[in-house]
Protein backbone atom coordinates (compact mmCIF):
# COMPACT_ATOMS: atom_id res chain seq x y z
CA UNK A 1 0.00 0.00 0.00
CA UNK A 2 2.60 2.48 1.07
CA UNK A 3 4.94 3.38 -1.77
CA UNK A 4 7.50 4.90 0.60
CA UNK A 5 8.63 1.41 1.54
CA UNK A 6 8.85 2.11 5.23
CA UNK A 7 10.42 -0.55 7.37
CA UNK A 8 7.67 -2.69 8.76
CA UNK A 9 8.41 -1.69 12.34
CA UNK A 10 7.47 1.93 11.79
CA UNK A 11 4.27 1.11 9.95
CA UNK A 12 1.89 3.97 10.73
CA UNK A 13 -0.16 2.78 13.66
CA UNK A 14 -3.85 2.71 13.01
CA UNK A 15 -5.64 3.82 16.13
CA UNK A 16 -8.66 1.74 16.92
CA UNK A 17 -11.67 3.97 17.43
CA UNK A 18 -12.98 1.92 20.32
CA UNK A 19 -11.23 1.05 23.56
CA UNK A 20 -10.66 -2.19 25.35
CA UNK A 21 -9.44 -4.49 22.59
CA UNK A 22 -6.54 -5.91 24.56
CA UNK A 23 -8.48 -6.23 27.80
CA UNK A 24 -11.60 -7.79 26.33
CA UNK A 25 -9.77 -10.16 24.00
CA UNK A 26 -7.38 -11.12 26.79
CA UNK A 27 -10.11 -11.81 29.33
CA UNK A 28 -12.29 -13.53 26.75
CA UNK A 29 -9.47 -15.77 25.59
CA UNK A 30 -8.35 -16.55 29.14
CA UNK A 31 -11.89 -17.52 30.06
CA UNK A 32 -12.34 -19.65 26.94
CA UNK A 33 -8.94 -21.18 27.55
CA UNK A 34 -9.45 -22.12 31.18
CA UNK A 35 -13.07 -23.19 31.03
CA UNK A 36 -13.25 -24.90 27.63
CA UNK A 37 -9.97 -25.35 25.80
CA UNK A 38 -7.76 -26.60 28.64
CA UNK A 39 -10.12 -29.48 29.54
CA UNK A 40 -10.52 -30.42 25.87
CA UNK A 41 -6.74 -30.24 25.42
CA UNK A 42 -6.33 -32.69 28.29
CA UNK A 43 -8.60 -35.17 26.52
CA UNK A 44 -6.88 -34.66 23.15
CA UNK A 45 -3.40 -35.15 24.59
CA UNK A 46 -4.40 -38.24 26.56
CA UNK A 47 -6.17 -39.67 23.49
CA UNK A 48 -3.06 -39.11 21.36
CA UNK A 49 -1.03 -40.79 24.10
CA UNK A 50 -3.02 -44.02 23.80
CA UNK A 51 -0.94 -45.01 20.79
CA UNK A 52 -2.05 -47.32 18.01
CA UNK A 53 -2.12 -50.36 20.30
CA UNK A 54 -4.38 -48.67 22.80
CA UNK A 55 -6.68 -47.42 20.08
CA UNK A 56 -6.93 -50.79 18.39
CA UNK A 57 -7.81 -52.42 21.69
CA UNK A 58 -10.47 -49.83 22.40
CA UNK A 59 -12.00 -49.99 18.93
CA UNK A 60 -12.06 -53.78 18.82
CA UNK A 61 -14.05 -54.00 22.03
CA UNK A 62 -17.44 -55.28 20.80
CA UNK A 63 -19.24 -53.43 23.61
CA UNK A 64 -17.70 -50.14 22.44
CA UNK A 65 -18.63 -50.90 18.85
CA UNK A 66 -22.23 -51.62 19.72
CA UNK A 67 -22.50 -48.52 21.95
CA UNK A 68 -21.18 -46.35 19.13
CA UNK A 69 -23.57 -47.97 16.68
CA UNK A 70 -26.50 -47.35 19.03
CA UNK A 71 -25.45 -43.74 19.62
CA UNK A 72 -24.83 -42.81 15.99
CA UNK A 73 -27.86 -44.73 14.72
CA UNK A 74 -30.36 -43.33 17.20
CA UNK A 75 -28.92 -39.81 16.91
CA UNK A 76 -29.25 -39.93 13.13
CA UNK A 77 -32.80 -41.25 13.22
CA UNK A 78 -33.80 -38.77 15.92
CA UNK A 79 -32.26 -35.79 14.12
CA UNK A 80 -34.14 -36.76 10.96
CA UNK A 81 -37.46 -37.11 12.78
CA UNK A 82 -36.85 -33.91 14.76
CA UNK A 83 -36.12 -32.12 11.48
CA UNK A 84 -39.34 -33.28 9.83
CA UNK A 85 -41.47 -32.63 12.92
CA UNK A 86 -39.66 -29.34 13.54
CA UNK A 87 -40.13 -28.16 9.97
CA UNK A 88 -43.86 -28.94 10.24
CA UNK A 89 -44.14 -27.02 13.52
CA UNK A 90 -42.12 -24.09 12.16
CA UNK A 91 -44.23 -23.99 8.98
CA UNK A 92 -47.49 -24.00 10.91
CA UNK A 93 -46.25 -21.34 13.36
CA UNK A 94 -45.10 -19.02 10.58
CA UNK A 95 -47.78 -19.56 7.95
CA UNK A 96 -51.03 -19.99 9.78
CA UNK A 97 -52.93 -17.99 12.36
CA UNK A 98 -54.94 -20.05 14.80
CA UNK A 99 -55.95 -19.85 18.46
CA UNK A 100 -53.13 -20.96 20.74
CA UNK A 101 -50.40 -20.25 18.21
CA UNK A 102 -48.37 -18.11 20.63
CA UNK A 103 -48.62 -20.75 23.34
CA UNK A 104 -47.43 -23.40 20.90
CA UNK A 105 -44.57 -21.11 19.92
CA UNK A 106 -43.53 -20.61 23.53
CA UNK A 107 -43.73 -24.34 24.29
CA UNK A 108 -41.22 -25.15 21.54
CA UNK A 109 -38.40 -24.10 23.87
CA UNK A 110 -39.52 -26.25 26.77
CA UNK A 111 -37.23 -29.21 25.92
CA UNK A 112 -34.40 -26.73 25.97
CA UNK A 113 -35.34 -25.28 29.34
CA UNK A 114 -36.43 -28.49 31.05
CA UNK A 115 -33.55 -30.28 32.78
CA UNK A 116 -32.69 -33.47 30.92
CA UNK A 117 -33.11 -35.70 33.97
CA UNK A 118 -36.65 -34.39 34.44
CA UNK A 119 -37.45 -35.03 30.78
CA UNK A 120 -35.90 -38.48 31.10
CA UNK A 121 -38.03 -39.71 33.98
CA UNK A 122 -41.18 -38.09 32.57
CA UNK A 123 -40.78 -39.70 29.13
CA UNK A 124 -39.99 -43.04 30.77
CA UNK A 125 -43.11 -42.85 32.92
CA UNK A 126 -45.21 -42.06 29.83
CA UNK A 127 -43.83 -44.82 27.61
CA UNK A 128 -43.20 -47.53 30.23
CA UNK A 129 -45.42 -50.61 29.76
CA UNK A 130 -47.77 -49.32 32.49
CA UNK A 131 -47.48 -45.65 31.48
CA UNK A 132 -50.03 -43.30 29.89
CA UNK A 133 -49.09 -44.21 26.33
CA UNK A 134 -47.07 -47.38 26.91
CA UNK A 135 -50.19 -49.08 28.31
CA UNK A 136 -52.00 -48.60 24.99
CA UNK A 137 -49.00 -49.41 22.81
CA UNK A 138 -48.08 -52.67 24.50
CA UNK A 139 -51.20 -54.65 23.35
CA UNK A 140 -50.28 -53.58 19.82
CA UNK A 141 -46.90 -55.18 20.27
CA UNK A 142 -45.09 -51.85 20.34
CA UNK A 143 -42.56 -51.44 23.10
CA UNK A 144 -41.01 -48.04 23.48
CA UNK A 145 -39.37 -47.69 26.87
CA UNK A 146 -36.16 -49.70 27.41
CA UNK A 147 -35.83 -50.13 23.62
CA UNK A 148 -34.04 -48.25 20.85
CA UNK A 149 -37.37 -46.56 20.07
CA UNK A 150 -37.34 -45.05 23.55
CA UNK A 151 -33.86 -43.62 23.00
CA UNK A 152 -35.01 -42.10 19.71
CA UNK A 153 -38.05 -40.50 21.37
CA UNK A 154 -35.92 -38.91 24.08
CA UNK A 155 -33.51 -37.60 21.43
CA UNK A 156 -36.30 -36.21 19.24
CA UNK A 157 -37.54 -34.36 22.32
CA UNK A 158 -34.05 -32.88 22.81
CA UNK A 159 -33.55 -32.01 19.13
CA UNK A 160 -36.95 -30.50 18.36
CA UNK A 161 -36.25 -26.90 19.48
CA UNK A 162 -33.04 -26.81 17.45
CA UNK A 163 -34.88 -27.84 14.30
CA UNK A 164 -37.79 -25.43 14.80
CA UNK A 165 -35.65 -22.44 15.79
CA UNK A 166 -33.29 -22.73 12.82
CA UNK A 167 -36.04 -23.17 10.21
CA UNK A 168 -38.52 -20.66 11.65
CA UNK A 169 -36.56 -17.40 11.07
CA UNK A 170 -35.80 -18.37 7.46
CA UNK A 171 -39.46 -19.12 6.77
CA UNK A 172 -40.37 -15.78 8.33
CA UNK A 173 -37.94 -13.91 6.13
CA UNK A 174 -39.21 -15.45 2.88
CA UNK A 175 -41.09 -12.90 0.84
CA UNK A 176 -44.09 -13.96 -1.19
CA UNK A 177 -42.75 -12.60 -4.50
CA UNK A 178 -41.14 -15.88 -5.49
CA UNK A 179 -44.24 -17.86 -4.65
CA UNK A 180 -46.45 -15.36 -6.47
CA UNK A 181 -44.21 -15.59 -9.50
CA UNK A 182 -44.10 -19.37 -9.41
CA UNK A 183 -47.88 -19.57 -9.14
CA UNK A 184 -48.46 -17.03 -11.90
CA UNK A 185 -46.23 -19.16 -14.13
CA UNK A 186 -48.58 -22.04 -13.49
CA UNK A 187 -46.65 -23.98 -10.89
CA UNK A 188 -48.72 -26.22 -8.66
CA UNK A 189 -48.60 -25.79 -4.90
CA UNK A 190 -46.39 -28.84 -4.56
CA UNK A 191 -44.03 -27.68 -7.30
CA UNK A 192 -43.74 -24.28 -5.62
CA UNK A 193 -42.89 -25.93 -2.34
CA UNK A 194 -40.31 -28.19 -3.95
CA UNK A 195 -38.72 -25.78 -6.40
CA UNK A 196 -39.06 -22.41 -4.67
CA UNK A 197 -39.38 -22.80 -0.90
CA UNK A 198 -37.31 -25.94 -0.29
CA UNK A 199 -34.11 -24.61 -1.93
CA UNK A 200 -34.33 -21.48 0.21
CA UNK A 201 -34.79 -23.59 3.32
CA UNK A 202 -32.07 -26.11 2.53
CA UNK A 203 -29.22 -24.41 4.46
CA UNK A 204 -31.44 -24.00 7.52
CA UNK A 205 -32.62 -27.60 7.28
CA UNK A 206 -29.03 -28.84 7.11
CA UNK A 207 -28.01 -26.63 10.04
CA UNK A 208 -31.00 -27.76 12.09
CA UNK A 209 -30.20 -31.39 11.35
CA UNK A 210 -26.53 -31.01 12.30
CA UNK A 211 -27.38 -29.20 15.54
CA UNK A 212 -29.95 -31.80 16.52
CA UNK A 213 -27.57 -34.62 15.58
CA UNK A 214 -24.65 -33.16 17.54
CA UNK A 215 -26.83 -32.65 20.58
CA UNK A 216 -28.42 -36.10 20.29
CA UNK A 217 -25.08 -37.86 19.93
CA UNK A 218 -23.82 -36.54 23.24
CA UNK A 219 -27.09 -36.55 25.14
CA UNK A 220 -27.04 -38.41 28.43
CA UNK A 221 -29.56 -37.27 31.03
CA UNK A 222 -32.79 -37.80 29.15
CA UNK A 223 -31.66 -41.07 27.56
CA UNK A 224 -30.31 -43.16 30.43
CA UNK A 225 -33.70 -43.44 32.15
CA UNK A 226 -35.67 -44.57 29.11
CA UNK A 227 -32.95 -46.65 27.45
CA UNK A 228 -32.84 -49.55 29.88
CA UNK A 229 -29.06 -49.53 29.34
CA UNK A 230 -28.65 -53.15 28.34
CA UNK A 231 -25.07 -53.71 27.13
CA UNK A 232 -24.89 -54.53 23.39
CA UNK A 233 -28.52 -53.47 22.92
CA UNK A 234 -29.53 -50.13 24.36
CA UNK A 235 -26.31 -48.81 25.86
CA UNK A 236 -25.27 -45.41 24.49
CA UNK A 237 -21.65 -44.31 24.12
CA UNK A 238 -21.76 -41.51 26.75
CA UNK A 239 -23.07 -44.01 29.30
CA UNK A 240 -20.26 -46.44 28.46
CA UNK A 241 -17.78 -43.61 29.16
CA UNK A 242 -19.14 -43.25 32.69
CA UNK A 243 -19.09 -47.04 33.17
CA UNK A 244 -15.44 -47.23 32.07
CA UNK A 245 -14.62 -44.37 34.44
CA UNK A 246 -16.24 -46.19 37.33
CA UNK A 247 -14.13 -49.25 36.46
CA UNK A 248 -11.04 -46.99 36.53
CA UNK A 249 -10.48 -47.94 32.87
CA UNK A 250 -9.38 -44.42 31.93
CA UNK A 251 -8.01 -45.41 28.53
CA UNK A 252 -11.27 -47.07 27.58
CA UNK A 253 -13.19 -43.95 28.57
CA UNK A 254 -10.73 -41.66 26.77
CA UNK A 255 -10.97 -43.59 23.49
CA UNK A 256 -14.79 -43.39 23.36
CA UNK A 257 -14.80 -39.75 24.45
CA UNK A 258 -12.20 -38.82 21.82
CA UNK A 259 -14.37 -40.36 19.09
CA UNK A 260 -17.42 -38.43 20.31
CA UNK A 261 -15.36 -35.24 20.48
CA UNK A 262 -14.17 -35.79 16.91
CA UNK A 263 -17.78 -36.21 15.80
CA UNK A 264 -18.69 -32.97 17.61
CA UNK A 265 -15.90 -31.15 15.80
CA UNK A 266 -17.12 -32.47 12.46
CA UNK A 267 -20.70 -31.37 13.21
CA UNK A 268 -19.47 -27.93 14.16
CA UNK A 269 -17.37 -27.76 11.01
CA UNK A 270 -20.40 -28.66 8.88
CA UNK A 271 -22.55 -26.07 10.68
CA UNK A 272 -19.94 -23.39 10.04
CA UNK A 273 -19.42 -24.41 6.41
CA UNK A 274 -23.12 -24.37 5.46
CA UNK A 275 -23.42 -20.55 5.20
CA UNK A 276 -20.24 -20.43 3.10
CA UNK A 277 -21.47 -23.17 0.78
CA UNK A 278 -24.77 -21.46 0.17
CA UNK A 279 -23.52 -17.89 0.21
CA UNK A 280 -23.85 -17.20 -3.51
CA UNK A 281 -27.39 -18.53 -3.56
CA UNK A 282 -28.47 -16.35 -0.70
CA UNK A 283 -27.01 -13.17 -2.12
CA UNK A 284 -29.63 -10.66 -2.98
CA UNK A 285 -32.27 -12.03 -0.71
CA UNK A 286 -33.87 -9.41 1.42
CA UNK A 287 -33.14 -9.51 5.10
CA UNK A 288 -35.81 -9.43 7.78
CA UNK B 1 -44.84 -14.48 5.62
CA UNK B 2 -48.21 -15.54 6.97
CA UNK B 3 -50.43 -17.52 4.67
CA UNK B 4 -53.36 -15.09 4.93
CA UNK B 5 -51.23 -12.37 3.36
CA UNK B 6 -50.71 -14.36 0.19
CA UNK B 7 -52.93 -14.01 -2.87
CA UNK B 8 -56.12 -16.06 -2.39
CA UNK B 9 -55.12 -18.56 -5.06
CA UNK B 10 -51.86 -19.26 -3.24
CA UNK B 11 -53.31 -19.81 0.20
CA UNK B 12 -53.39 -23.29 1.61
CA UNK B 13 -56.87 -24.81 1.31
CA UNK B 14 -58.64 -24.98 4.66
CA UNK B 15 -58.64 -28.78 4.95
CA UNK B 16 -54.88 -28.94 4.40
CA UNK B 17 -54.22 -26.01 6.68
CA UNK B 18 -56.14 -27.56 9.55
CA UNK B 19 -54.54 -30.96 8.95
CA UNK B 20 -51.09 -29.41 9.20
CA UNK B 21 -52.03 -27.44 12.30
CA UNK B 22 -53.44 -30.59 13.89
CA UNK B 23 -50.22 -32.43 13.03
CA UNK B 24 -48.06 -29.75 14.63
CA UNK B 25 -50.24 -29.64 17.73
CA UNK B 26 -50.10 -33.44 17.99
CA UNK B 27 -46.29 -33.38 17.76
CA UNK B 28 -46.09 -30.79 20.50
CA UNK B 29 -48.62 -32.52 22.75
CA UNK B 30 -46.94 -35.91 22.47
CA UNK B 31 -43.41 -34.64 22.87
CA UNK B 32 -43.67 -31.59 25.08
CA UNK B 33 -47.03 -31.17 26.81
CA UNK B 34 -47.40 -34.78 27.99
CA UNK B 35 -44.03 -34.94 29.79
CA UNK B 36 -44.79 -31.65 31.51
CA UNK B 37 -48.22 -32.89 32.63
CA UNK B 38 -46.66 -36.16 33.73
CA UNK B 39 -44.26 -34.32 36.02
CA UNK B 40 -46.93 -32.14 37.58
CA UNK B 41 -49.54 -34.89 38.01
CA UNK B 42 -47.07 -37.42 39.42
CA UNK B 43 -45.58 -34.82 41.76
CA UNK B 44 -48.92 -33.93 43.34
CA UNK B 45 -50.51 -37.37 42.83
CA UNK B 46 -50.23 -38.27 46.50
CA UNK B 47 -51.22 -34.88 47.76
CA UNK B 48 -49.58 -31.63 48.63
CA UNK B 49 -48.23 -32.97 51.92
CA UNK B 50 -46.19 -35.73 50.28
CA UNK B 51 -44.88 -33.23 47.75
CA UNK B 52 -43.78 -30.86 50.46
CA UNK B 53 -42.25 -33.66 52.51
CA UNK B 54 -40.16 -34.80 49.53
CA UNK B 55 -38.86 -31.29 49.01
CA UNK B 56 -37.95 -30.68 52.62
CA UNK B 57 -35.87 -33.77 53.36
CA UNK B 58 -32.34 -32.80 54.40
CA UNK B 59 -30.89 -34.34 51.23
CA UNK B 60 -33.29 -32.44 48.98
CA UNK B 61 -32.57 -29.17 50.77
CA UNK B 62 -28.82 -29.59 50.54
CA UNK B 63 -29.17 -30.47 46.83
CA UNK B 64 -31.25 -27.32 46.34
CA UNK B 65 -28.62 -25.26 48.15
CA UNK B 66 -25.82 -26.68 46.03
CA UNK B 67 -27.77 -26.04 42.83
CA UNK B 68 -28.41 -22.42 43.83
CA UNK B 69 -24.79 -22.00 44.94
CA UNK B 70 -23.55 -23.26 41.57
CA UNK B 71 -25.91 -20.99 39.65
CA UNK B 72 -24.91 -18.02 41.82
CA UNK B 73 -21.30 -18.43 40.69
CA UNK B 74 -21.82 -19.57 37.11
CA UNK B 75 -24.31 -16.90 36.04
CA UNK B 76 -22.30 -13.77 37.01
CA UNK B 77 -19.02 -15.24 35.76
CA UNK B 78 -20.50 -16.16 32.41
CA UNK B 79 -22.24 -12.80 32.14
CA UNK B 80 -19.14 -10.70 32.86
CA UNK B 81 -16.73 -12.70 30.72
CA UNK B 82 -19.39 -13.11 28.05
CA UNK B 83 -19.70 -9.33 27.68
CA UNK B 84 -15.92 -8.93 27.41
CA UNK B 85 -15.64 -11.73 24.85
CA UNK B 86 -18.54 -10.39 22.79
CA UNK B 87 -16.99 -6.91 22.80
CA UNK B 88 -13.71 -8.26 21.43
CA UNK B 89 -15.41 -10.52 18.91
CA UNK B 90 -17.81 -7.92 17.51
CA UNK B 91 -16.08 -4.55 17.68
CA UNK B 92 -12.63 -5.51 16.39
CA UNK B 93 -11.16 -7.33 13.42
CA UNK B 94 -8.30 -9.69 14.07
CA UNK B 95 -6.83 -12.89 12.69
CA UNK B 96 -8.50 -15.98 13.96
CA UNK B 97 -11.77 -14.26 14.78
CA UNK B 98 -13.89 -16.71 12.79
CA UNK B 99 -12.18 -19.66 14.44
CA UNK B 100 -12.74 -18.11 17.84
CA UNK B 101 -16.44 -17.61 17.11
CA UNK B 102 -16.70 -21.27 16.17
CA UNK B 103 -14.84 -22.32 19.32
CA UNK B 104 -17.36 -20.46 21.45
CA UNK B 105 -20.00 -22.91 20.18
CA UNK B 106 -17.97 -25.98 21.14
CA UNK B 107 -19.72 -26.69 24.45
CA UNK B 108 -23.06 -26.87 22.59
CA UNK B 109 -21.73 -29.69 20.44
CA UNK B 110 -19.64 -31.57 23.01
CA UNK B 111 -21.33 -34.28 25.06
CA UNK B 112 -21.72 -33.28 28.72
CA UNK B 113 -20.20 -36.61 29.71
CA UNK B 114 -17.13 -35.86 27.58
CA UNK B 115 -16.88 -32.48 29.31
CA UNK B 116 -17.00 -34.19 32.69
CA UNK B 117 -14.34 -36.68 31.64
CA UNK B 118 -12.07 -33.84 30.53
CA UNK B 119 -12.25 -32.37 34.03
CA UNK B 120 -11.45 -35.79 35.51
CA UNK B 121 -8.36 -35.91 33.27
CA UNK B 122 -7.28 -32.52 34.61
CA UNK B 123 -8.10 -32.81 38.28
CA UNK B 124 -8.52 -36.53 38.96
CA UNK B 125 -6.04 -38.68 40.90
CA UNK B 126 -4.13 -39.37 37.66
CA UNK B 127 -4.82 -35.97 36.13
CA UNK B 128 -2.48 -33.25 34.94
CA UNK B 129 -2.78 -31.25 38.14
CA UNK B 130 -2.99 -34.20 40.53
CA UNK B 131 0.37 -33.64 42.25
CA UNK B 132 -0.10 -29.92 42.56
CA UNK B 133 -3.60 -30.34 44.00
CA UNK B 134 -2.38 -32.93 46.47
CA UNK B 135 0.50 -30.69 47.55
CA UNK B 136 -1.86 -27.83 48.29
CA UNK B 137 -4.63 -30.09 49.59
CA UNK B 138 -7.19 -28.69 47.19
CA UNK B 139 -10.17 -30.81 46.21
CA UNK B 140 -11.80 -30.05 42.89
CA UNK B 141 -13.22 -33.35 41.76
CA UNK B 142 -16.04 -34.83 43.85
CA UNK B 143 -16.39 -31.41 45.44
CA UNK B 144 -18.06 -28.09 44.69
CA UNK B 145 -15.34 -26.58 42.46
CA UNK B 146 -15.65 -29.49 40.03
CA UNK B 147 -19.40 -29.05 39.82
CA UNK B 148 -18.98 -25.32 39.19
CA UNK B 149 -16.33 -25.91 36.51
CA UNK B 150 -18.45 -28.52 34.74
CA UNK B 151 -21.44 -26.17 34.75
CA UNK B 152 -19.30 -23.28 33.50
CA UNK B 153 -18.18 -25.43 30.57
CA UNK B 154 -21.74 -26.40 29.63
CA UNK B 155 -23.20 -22.90 29.93
CA UNK B 156 -20.23 -21.09 28.39
CA UNK B 157 -21.81 -20.12 25.03
CA UNK B 158 -25.19 -18.75 26.10
CA UNK B 159 -24.36 -15.11 26.83
CA UNK B 160 -21.83 -14.73 24.01
CA UNK B 161 -24.13 -16.36 21.45
CA UNK B 162 -26.88 -13.90 22.29
CA UNK B 163 -24.70 -10.79 22.46
CA UNK B 164 -22.63 -11.30 19.30
CA UNK B 165 -25.48 -11.06 16.75
CA UNK B 166 -27.18 -8.32 18.78
CA UNK B 167 -24.08 -6.11 18.92
CA UNK B 168 -23.41 -6.76 15.23
CA UNK B 169 -26.90 -5.51 14.38
CA UNK B 170 -26.57 -2.45 16.57
CA UNK B 171 -23.27 -1.36 15.08
CA UNK B 172 -20.70 0.76 16.86
CA UNK B 173 -21.83 4.25 15.85
CA UNK B 174 -23.17 5.28 19.25
CA UNK B 175 -20.04 4.05 20.98
CA UNK B 176 -17.77 5.88 18.54
CA UNK B 177 -19.78 9.08 19.07
CA UNK B 178 -19.52 8.72 22.84
CA UNK B 179 -15.78 8.35 22.55
CA UNK B 180 -15.44 11.31 20.19
CA UNK B 181 -17.39 13.39 22.71
CA UNK B 182 -14.74 12.58 25.26
CA UNK B 183 -16.29 9.76 27.24
CA UNK B 184 -13.70 7.49 28.75
CA UNK B 185 -13.88 3.75 28.13
CA UNK B 186 -15.91 2.84 31.23
CA UNK B 187 -18.30 5.78 30.82
CA UNK B 188 -18.93 4.67 27.26
CA UNK B 189 -19.49 1.11 28.45
CA UNK B 190 -21.88 1.91 31.27
CA UNK B 191 -23.77 4.74 29.54
CA UNK B 192 -23.97 3.45 25.97
CA UNK B 193 -23.01 -0.20 25.52
CA UNK B 194 -24.63 -1.73 28.58
CA UNK B 195 -28.01 0.02 28.15
CA UNK B 196 -28.03 -1.09 24.52
CA UNK B 197 -27.35 -4.74 25.25
CA UNK B 198 -29.15 -5.12 28.59
CA UNK B 199 -32.15 -7.08 27.29
CA UNK B 200 -29.97 -9.36 25.21
CA UNK B 201 -27.72 -9.88 28.21
CA UNK B 202 -30.73 -10.75 30.37
CA UNK B 203 -31.89 -13.19 27.70
CA UNK B 204 -28.51 -14.91 27.65
CA UNK B 205 -28.35 -14.97 31.45
CA UNK B 206 -31.82 -16.52 31.58
CA UNK B 207 -30.89 -19.39 29.29
CA UNK B 208 -27.57 -19.80 31.08
CA UNK B 209 -29.33 -19.99 34.45
CA UNK B 210 -31.88 -22.54 33.29
CA UNK B 211 -29.15 -24.78 31.92
CA UNK B 212 -26.92 -24.26 34.97
CA UNK B 213 -29.58 -25.47 37.37
CA UNK B 214 -30.60 -28.39 35.20
CA UNK B 215 -27.25 -29.74 34.04
CA UNK B 216 -26.97 -33.46 34.63
CA UNK B 217 -24.42 -35.35 32.54
CA UNK B 218 -21.30 -33.27 33.14
CA UNK B 219 -22.06 -32.72 36.81
CA UNK B 220 -22.85 -36.40 37.27
CA UNK B 221 -19.35 -37.39 36.14
CA UNK B 222 -17.50 -34.97 38.43
CA UNK B 223 -19.75 -34.91 41.48
CA UNK B 224 -19.10 -38.30 43.02
CA UNK B 225 -22.74 -38.38 44.19
CA UNK B 226 -22.00 -37.78 47.84
CA UNK B 227 -25.40 -37.35 49.45
CA UNK B 228 -25.89 -34.13 51.30
CA UNK B 229 -22.56 -32.85 49.97
CA UNK B 230 -22.13 -32.97 46.20
CA UNK B 231 -25.62 -33.77 44.97
CA UNK B 232 -27.39 -31.19 42.88
CA UNK B 233 -31.14 -31.29 42.30
CA UNK B 234 -30.95 -33.22 39.01
CA UNK B 235 -28.61 -35.78 40.61
CA UNK B 236 -30.95 -36.06 43.58
CA UNK B 237 -33.79 -36.85 41.15
CA UNK B 238 -31.77 -39.70 39.68
CA UNK B 239 -31.08 -41.19 43.11
CA UNK B 240 -34.74 -41.01 44.16
CA UNK B 241 -35.85 -42.52 40.86
CA UNK B 242 -33.37 -45.39 41.09
CA UNK B 243 -34.62 -46.08 44.63
CA UNK B 244 -38.12 -46.46 43.15
CA UNK B 245 -39.33 -43.43 45.07
CA UNK B 246 -40.85 -41.98 41.94
CA UNK B 247 -43.29 -39.68 43.75
CA UNK B 248 -40.39 -37.93 45.47
CA UNK B 249 -38.40 -37.91 42.22
CA UNK B 250 -41.29 -36.20 40.46
CA UNK B 251 -41.80 -33.80 43.38
CA UNK B 252 -38.21 -32.59 43.04
CA UNK B 253 -38.65 -32.61 39.25
CA UNK B 254 -41.69 -30.36 39.57
CA UNK B 255 -39.48 -27.74 41.19
CA UNK B 256 -37.12 -27.77 38.21
CA UNK B 257 -40.04 -27.95 35.77
CA UNK B 258 -41.50 -24.87 37.47
CA UNK B 259 -38.18 -23.15 36.99
CA UNK B 260 -38.20 -24.10 33.30
CA UNK B 261 -41.72 -22.65 32.97
CA UNK B 262 -40.67 -19.41 34.64
CA UNK B 263 -37.72 -19.26 32.24
CA UNK B 264 -40.05 -19.73 29.28
CA UNK B 265 -42.46 -17.07 30.51
CA UNK B 266 -39.66 -14.54 31.04
CA UNK B 267 -38.20 -15.43 27.65
CA UNK B 268 -41.58 -14.99 26.02
CA UNK B 269 -42.03 -11.66 27.78
CA UNK B 270 -38.62 -10.46 26.60
CA UNK B 271 -39.37 -11.52 23.03
CA UNK B 272 -42.74 -9.78 23.07
CA UNK B 273 -41.85 -6.60 24.97
CA UNK B 274 -38.19 -5.96 24.32
CA UNK B 275 -37.79 -7.43 20.86
CA UNK B 276 -35.68 -4.48 19.73
CA UNK B 277 -33.13 -5.24 22.40
CA UNK B 278 -32.68 -8.85 21.28
CA UNK B 279 -30.86 -10.49 18.42
CA UNK B 280 -33.02 -10.59 15.30
CA UNK B 281 -33.63 -14.33 15.30
CA UNK B 282 -35.38 -14.12 18.67
CA UNK B 283 -37.84 -11.45 17.70
CA UNK B 284 -41.41 -12.61 17.48
CA UNK B 285 -43.88 -10.24 15.99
Amino acid sequence: MNTLALPSLSRPRWRRPLPGFGLSLGLGMAWLGVVVLLPLAALTVRAAGLGSAGWLRAIHDPRVQSALKVSFGTAFAAALIALLAGALVAWVLVRYRFPGRRLLDALVDLPFALPTAVAGIALTAIYAPNGWLGRHLEPLGIQVAYQLTGIVIALVFIGLPFAVRTVQPILESLGHDHEDAAASLGASRFTTLRRVILPELLPALLTGFSLAFARALGEYGSVIFIAGNKPFRTEIAPLLITIRLEEYDYNGAIAIAALLLLASFLCLLVINLIPLLFRHERRGRRHG
Amino acid sequence: MADDRLAPGLQTPAWLRWTLIAGAVLVMVLLVVLPLLMVLISAFGKGFGTWWAALTTPDALSALKLTLFTAAIVIPVNAVFGVFAAWALVRFEFTGKRALLALVDLPFAVSPVVAGLCLVLLFGSQGWFADWLRAWDIKILFARPGIVLATLFITFPFVVRELVPLMQQQGSEEEVVARSLGANAWTMFFRVTLPNIKWGLLYGVLLCGARAMGEFGAVSVVSGHIRGLTNTLPLHIEILYNEFDSTAAFAVSSLLAGLALVTLILKFWLEARHADGLAQSHRRH
